[in-house]
């Protein structure tokens, strides 16, 4: 895995290099678009109409943009969450339980305070809580780890699975809201959810993100916390012979990145649904998982591949009713990236080799 | 036997080897001497089969061979032993040695059985041919290895550093081997790092260097030289300046050279009995842990200028006795006192601010993370406090440019302090740590196997840089299992036997025998 190879270690990038960093993104992304659009063309469907069509409603028109734009936060958040966890050698892969336990509390407890404290505390307190709830998940498949190395991939799966019930449960016996047929929880108002940005339907949720993305980048490449993360994630038993205190750093990267994940929920419910209903789980956290490999961890990189993402989810979701290609065919799109771009690493790589001997 | 005529390889952009011609004669221990990169592995390559020479060509008994592949290198009677161990480990004896069969036959077990029996008898060893792999010791696993290697037919024999992992009484087994393999008129090739090993051996040396035969001692020769006539012959055949060619070594050469053949290694003793000791350790117990020997009851001094020896076979408790002192592991009964103040209870960061550094054996497995630059692992240590640090926020400018300079003081060869310090060798890495860990500030220094698996021109920068760190004044602990290095830079040596220091002698005349009788559990002379 070169994604962890420290490139975020040496934050010196010179032009030349950036440049072919770029390149060796958007040649795969070239290439995942042109075999996408063999697919289409073997469903019978015109590629070209169908990208149009994607890119028409997902960017160019205002009101998709800004769909587009509002879908990012709970992603950029959730990346955030993931980046932290995988330079750590964690594979954090709970994200949806821990999202949507976090959603469903947030959702409960904001109609319940916002009678009794003002708006912005109400919403400050839910975010915390959501964070909270969201690193409480990953206690134990945290504790499992830094003292037994039980695999965390397995452990957190499995308390996913449980914290997506637990939410349904919550929801359908103790939090619903009597007024109701559909099992829901209580709704926020539309006045009372996180302010929009400059009279458009962008919640503010977004720069809460983009901020936290840019400062966990800041943080996992420039400071010594992050250091000791990449340490651990890199090599644990170096980590330990250098001394660092593995089974605490374990446990704090668990906490921040599940924390992060849960805030996301609570961004989501509080800026665009105002409520959780039963079974309603968007399945975000591994839908990211993907884009923080592409992004190779890099923070900033990782705004760009979930702006790119959210573009095609918008835009896939009105294309599969419009131009009828399924909506899964987004991730057809993500996957057919993925493959090529671990093929042009690759190539890239025996040629950098070859060159060098 | 097998000749080697003219033999080119090629790889891209360098010459592997270049017109090499060597004769490897039955009944003849044939010793392979030559620094990483000298071209032995390809030699060894072209014969097991695994590459074809470029130009020239390969002898078996004095017809053209072309080996094209390891089984074709079978069927020709050559076999060949790796440093690691090539076997499965769940399976039997019998079974690994039926794993080079047709694809198609049924396993003949009986016929197996035999085969085994008449290497058995041929080698002089003892193994149940029933006995899981993985419960026999690293010395009989490659007995295995080498009836695997002799299982088709025994003409040729190819050991590459067959004595790096093991223990003294298993290099002396696995000379007896070649000693009754070399009997019945087997050729055989050693390659080995270790001179001494050689001259134990071996009856004819070798000598490459950059892809081509530097020099050859025959038989003759070798028998009537003195053993620093050999070491002087030899390291000046690996290196270059030979006395021969009459032309004035550069100084920085000679001053190499002297490194090479451990002129400067003999020294003075520096060190103050007088004064109290730097590092006192009393009654060191630490906890056992999965298949590893624990610490019972170890005691010892240590003082400023001297270097402590710590011999024993390996994994006899000298892996505790390092982390123990590094703070890596936890002391659970004992204390341990520096300059006189009590420092039990302190883990890595404590000891390393309090000067003590510890030099591990596993340098990729966790004395650097291979990924990172060589920048970073150099402060891998000391993430986090001054001056590379400032409130937690990394100053990368400064980690960098002390890099450039620490990779100029040590002479570490690397593309750039950005290079992942995995891409380097074994001895530039080893560099990198010793750099990290023999700072200024050290005033004890642990150093397991400080030379292990480094060529013979590392090892010998490796114990320079331990002499000179001594002769600074720091205290040192150097433990090996390589008893020869032992007795030529410490001043006195300890035994590790099952968890306990079994005896501490000073290193004079009679030592080598006062430890090796220690090392066989032994009580103290």
């Amino acid at each position: 895995m070169t994604a962890r190879s420290g490139d975020g270690v040496t934050p010196s990038d010179s032009g030349a290099s950036l440049a072919a960093t770029l390149l060796r993104v958007l040649i795969p992304v070239a290439l995942a678009l042109i075999a996408g659009g063999l697919i289409l063309l073997a469903l019978g469907k015109d590629p070209l109409g169908y990208y149009g069509f994607v890119l028409q409603r997902s960017l160019l028109r205002w009101g998709g943009a800004q769909e587009t734009l509002t879908r990012m936060a709970p992603l950029l958040l959730i990346a955030a969450g993931l980046i932290i966890a995988f330079r750590a050698g964690i594979w954090n892969l709970g994200g949806d339980g821990q999202f949507l336990l976090a959603a469903v509390v947030s959702a409960a407890l904001a109609p319940a305070l916002i009678g009794i404290l003002p708006r912005g505390a109400t919403l400050v307190v839910c975010m915390i809580a959501a964070t909270f709830v969201g690193a409480i998940w990953s206690l134990i498949p945290a504790l499992l780890k830094a003292r037994y190395g039980v695999n965390e991939i397995i452990t957190t799966l499995m308390m996913s699975f449980l914290g997506v019930s637990l939410s349904n449960v919550l929801i359908k016996l103790v939090l619903r809201d009597p007024e109701t047929t559909v099992p829901q929880t209580r709704s926020l108002g539309v006045d009372d959810r996180l302010p929009r940005l400059f009279g458009t339907t962008i919640h503010c949720g977004l720069v809460l993100a983009i901020l936290t993305v840019i400062l966990v980048h800041l943080m996992m490449t420039r400071t010594a916390f992050g250091l000791k993360l990449q340490v651990l994630g890199a090599n644990r038993a170096a980590a330990v012979h250098a001394g660092l205190r593995v089974e605490r750093l374990t446990i704090i990267a668990f906490a921040l990145s599940a924390g992060l994940i849960g805030l996301a929920g609570a961004v989501e419910v509080l800026g665009v649904w105002g409520t959780v209903r039963a079974d309603w789980n968007p399945a975000f956290g591994l839908l990211v998982v993907p884009l923080v490999f592409l992004s190779r961890f890099n923070g900033y990189a990782v705004i760009g591949f979930t702006l790119f993402f959210s573009a095609l989810m918008v835009g896939g979701e009105s294309a599969a009713r419009k131009v009828g290609v399924p909506q899964h065919y987004v991730l057809v799109l993500v996957a057919l990236l993925l493959l090529f771009l671990a093929v042009t690493e690759y190539l890239d790589q025996t040629r950098r080799k070859r060159g060098a001997t | 036997m097998a000749t080697l005529r003219q033999v080119t390889k090629r790889f891209p952009g360098i010459v592997a080897l270049d017109r090499v011609s060597l004769e490897f004669h039955p009944g003849e221990i044939h010793v392979l001497l030559g620094e990483n990169g000298a071209g032995k592995s390809t030699l060894v390559s072209l014969l097991a089969g695994m590459q074809q020479p470029d130009e020239g060509e390969i002898l078996i008994d004095g017809v053209t061979a072309v080996i094209d592949s390891p089984r074709r290198s079978m069927d020709l009677g050559i076999g060949a032993v790796f440093q690691r161990v090539l076997l499965v480990p769940s399976l039997t004896v019998i079974e690994n040695l039926m794993l080079g069969g047709s694809w198609l036959k049924t396993l003949a077990r009986a016929a197996a059985l035999r085969r085994f029996e008449e290497l058995s008898a041929l080698l002089g060893t003892r193994i149940d041919p029933d006995a899981p792999l993985s419960g026999l010791s690293l010395g009989e696993q490659q007995q295995v290895e080498i009836m695997r290697a002799l299982w088709r037919d025994e003409k040729l024999l190819l050991l590459d550093e067959p004595t790096s992992m093991l223990t003294p009484q298993g290099v002396a087994d696995l000379g007896r081997m070649m000693q009754r393999l070399k009997g019945k008129g087997v050729a055989l090739i050693l390659i080995t790092h270790k001179l001494l090993e050689a001259y134990a051996f071996g009856d004819r040396i070798s000598v490459l260097r950059l892809g081509r035969v530097a020099g050859d001692i025959g038989p003759e020769r070798l028998r009537t030289m003195s053993e620093a006539q050999r070491t002087d012959t030899v390291i000046r055949m690996m290196f270059g300046g030979e006395s021969s060619t009459g032309a004035a070594a550069d100084p920085g050469h000679e001053e190499e050279l002297a490194i090479l053949l451990g002129r400067k290694l003999r020294r003075a003793n520096t060190m103050d009995r007088g004064k109290p000791a730097t590092l006192m350790a009393r009654a060191l117990v630490s906890a056992p842990d999965f298949a590893e020997t624990p610490l019972h009851e170890v005691s010892f001094a240590l003082w400023a200028g001297e270097i402590l020896g710590i011999a024993g076979v390996d994994g006899n408790g000298q892996k505790h006795l390092a982390e123990v002192l590094a703070g890596q592991r936890p002391v659970r009964q004992g204390r341990l006192e520096l300059g006189g103040a009590d420092i039990t209870p302190g883990r890595v960061p404590e000891r390393r601010q309090r000067g003590i550094r510890y030099v591990t054996d596993d340098r990729l497995g966790e004395g650097t993370v291979g990924t990172f630059p060589v920048a970073t692992n150099l402060v891998l240590k000391e993430i986090g406090t001054a001056p590379y640090w400032r409130h937690g926020i990394s100053d990368w400018p400064l980690i960098h440019r002390s890099a450039r300079e620490k990779i100029q003081r040590n002479d570490i060869r690397t593309p750039s302090e950005l290079t992942p310090v995995g891409k380097l060798s074994g001895g530039n890495v080893q560099k990198v740590l010793l750099a990290r860990e023999l700072d200024a500030e050290a005033s004890v220094a642990i150093l397991n196997k400080p030379t292990y698996g480094l060529d013979l021109h590392n090892q010998r920068l490796a114990l320079d840089r331990i002499v000179a760190a001594a002769a600074r004044g720091v205290a040192v602990i150097v433990i090996s299992t390589d008893l020869d290095e032992l007795l030529e830079i410490c001043d006195r040596i300890g035994v590790m036997f099952q968890g306990r220091l079994a005896g501490i002698v000073d290193n004079d005349d009679g030592a080598a025998d006062k430890i090796q009788r220690l090392m066989t559990g032994a009580a103290a002379a």
